[in-house]
């Protein structure tokens, strides 16, 4: 599993990390992103929607921030930045 | 901006419409007769008490309902507040239980909160489906169920003649419809209704409370020896005045105005979804003719309002960084639509197809710029 660190990024900074990050992620890879964004509870999710990848929820890091789950899907094009 | 010189254009009438040149004809001519108390006996109180008497009486022909149902409020929320909680305290007290639905303006939500923590009552959140539709299943038992006519943040209408099988047969309908009224014809179910003129092009400052003949209501406020139980304070005579002349104008006007606003948003509807990683949020028939809600991903909702201001646009936005608070819209929320990068574009009754056009024509540029400058 890949950890991505975006505590104290506002939105939409935390998807754009992740959107950067998940070319160099191989397909069915998990990538928790950690966020203390409250927009992130819903836009991780939405992305996952719009760039066809699975959102699989989200569980609290030691210090208590949200980790949101993020599978990658089969192929890599869905996942590349535009 | 157009090659003709159009200036580009205000595309924020869902947070407040131009003035309607039949308001402002009848506010000028008001002002000058309207000044006194409608409650005195003499000459200048009578002049106001028929032109607040006309006021009702206008708007209650223009929206289908009795005169003894219509009340003027300071502002569409006032109105919200009073028709919602004014029910409930209408109901017994085992009976006092608020449904409202995920998606009801911020109006609704405070009153729900203000409800539970000051009256003591309970509320309960009512899901809606990722177009912003309450879902049509069976609820928990609920005195008041509060429902919005139309969504202010994406146009998706309310099926509230559909929801019948799926509340109480006591439960009272409380309608927010602030984002439609005059608009959309009113429909026949509701206990109480809440309108705000600045929505339809009317003066601020005045909100509309429907209370259906025969329904308990009990003010939730102190009372007030004004010339209707259901309001408080003095009366602003010219401004209601207005405002019921621009709602029959712009019930007068709306199979036209509708049809043309109706037709330009799908055209925005059909261009924003050709800019990758878009969501045009909200259903895409069953809709406020005007209004119309985008998101960008990888956008900054402060940075496309800011960059679009700068070239004569003006537009709404409901992302967490255009709010004084963090959060994001809690109607983008609750549909599960991405939050940022969110545009909203309503127009305005004279909104054009140039100014649509020339709107449409620097938006995949300012995307793309912004997009740009985030490094993808």
């Amino acid at each position: 599993m890949t950890e991505l660190d975006c505590r104290g990024m506002p939105c939409p900074r935390p998807v754009i990390e992740l959107a950067k990050l998940f070319p160099s992620i191989a397909p069915g890879e998990v990538v928790a992103v950690a966020s203390d964004d409250p927009a992130a509870r819903y836009d991780i999710p939405a992305w996952c929607r719009m760039r066809g990848q699975d959102y699989l929820g989200e569980e609290p890091a030691a210090d208590g921030v949200p980790r949101y789950l993020v599978r990658k899907g089969p192929t890599d094009e869905a996942a590349s930045p535009p | 901006m157009g090659d003709d010189g159009y200036p580009g254009g205000y595309l924020d009438s869902a947070s407040s419409e131009p003035l309607h040149p039949a308001a402002r004809e009848t506010l000028l001519a008001a002002l000058d007769q309207g000044y006194a108390d409608p409650r005195r006996l003499h000459p200048a109180a009578r002049d106001a008490r028929l032109l607040l008497d006309n006021a009702r009486e206008a708007t209650a022909e223009a929206l289908g309902v009795r005169r003894d149902e219509v009340s003027f409020t300071s502002s569409g929320t006032e109105a919200v507040h009073r028709g919602l909680l004014g029910l409930l305290l209408g109901k017994h007290e085992a009976h006092r239980h608020l449904l409202y639905t995920e998606v009801e303006h911020s109006a609704v939500l405070h009153a729900a909160r203000w409800f539970e923590e000051r009256l003591g009552g309970t509320a309960t959140p009512v899901p809606v489906d990722p177009a912003g539709r309450v879902r049509l299943e069976p609820m928990p038992h609920g005195g008041v169920l509060a429902v919005q006519s139309a969504n202010h943040e994406v146009g998706t209408l309310q099926p509230i003649g559909e929801l019948g099988p799926f509340v109480d047969d006591d439960t009272l309908l409380f309608v927010d419809a602030c984002a439609s009224m005059g608009r959309v014809p009113l429909g026949a179910d509701w206990g109480a209704v809440a309108g705000s003129a600045h929505k339809w092009g009317g003066p601020a400052g005045v909100g509309v409370l429907l209370v259906r003949h025969g329904v308990r209501w009990r003010s939730p406020f102190p009372a007030d020896d004004r010339v209707d139980h259901r309001a408080s304070g003095f009366e602003n005579v010219p401004a209601a005045l207005a405002a019921a002349a621009a709602l029959q104008a712009v019930v007068a006007e709306r199979d036209e105005v509708n049809a043309r606003q109706h037709a330009l948003v799908d055209r925005i509807r059909a261009a924003v979804a050709l800019i990758p990683d878009t969501e045009v949020v909200g259903d895409p028939v069953d809709r406020l003719p005007h209004l119309v809600t985008f998101s960008f991903l990888y956008v900054d909702g402060e940075a496309i309002v800011d960059a679009l201001a700068r070239r004569g646009f003006g537009v709404a936005s409901g992302s967490a960084c255009t709010a004084s608070t963090l959060e994001p819209s809690h109607v983008l929320a609750a549909m599960g639509a991405l939050t940022h990068g969110n545009v909203r574009v309503s127009l305005t009754r004279d909104t054009t197809e140039a100014e649509v056009d020339a709107f449409l024509a620097v938006l995949p540029q300012v995307v793309a710029g912004i997009r740009g400058d985030a490094g993808l």
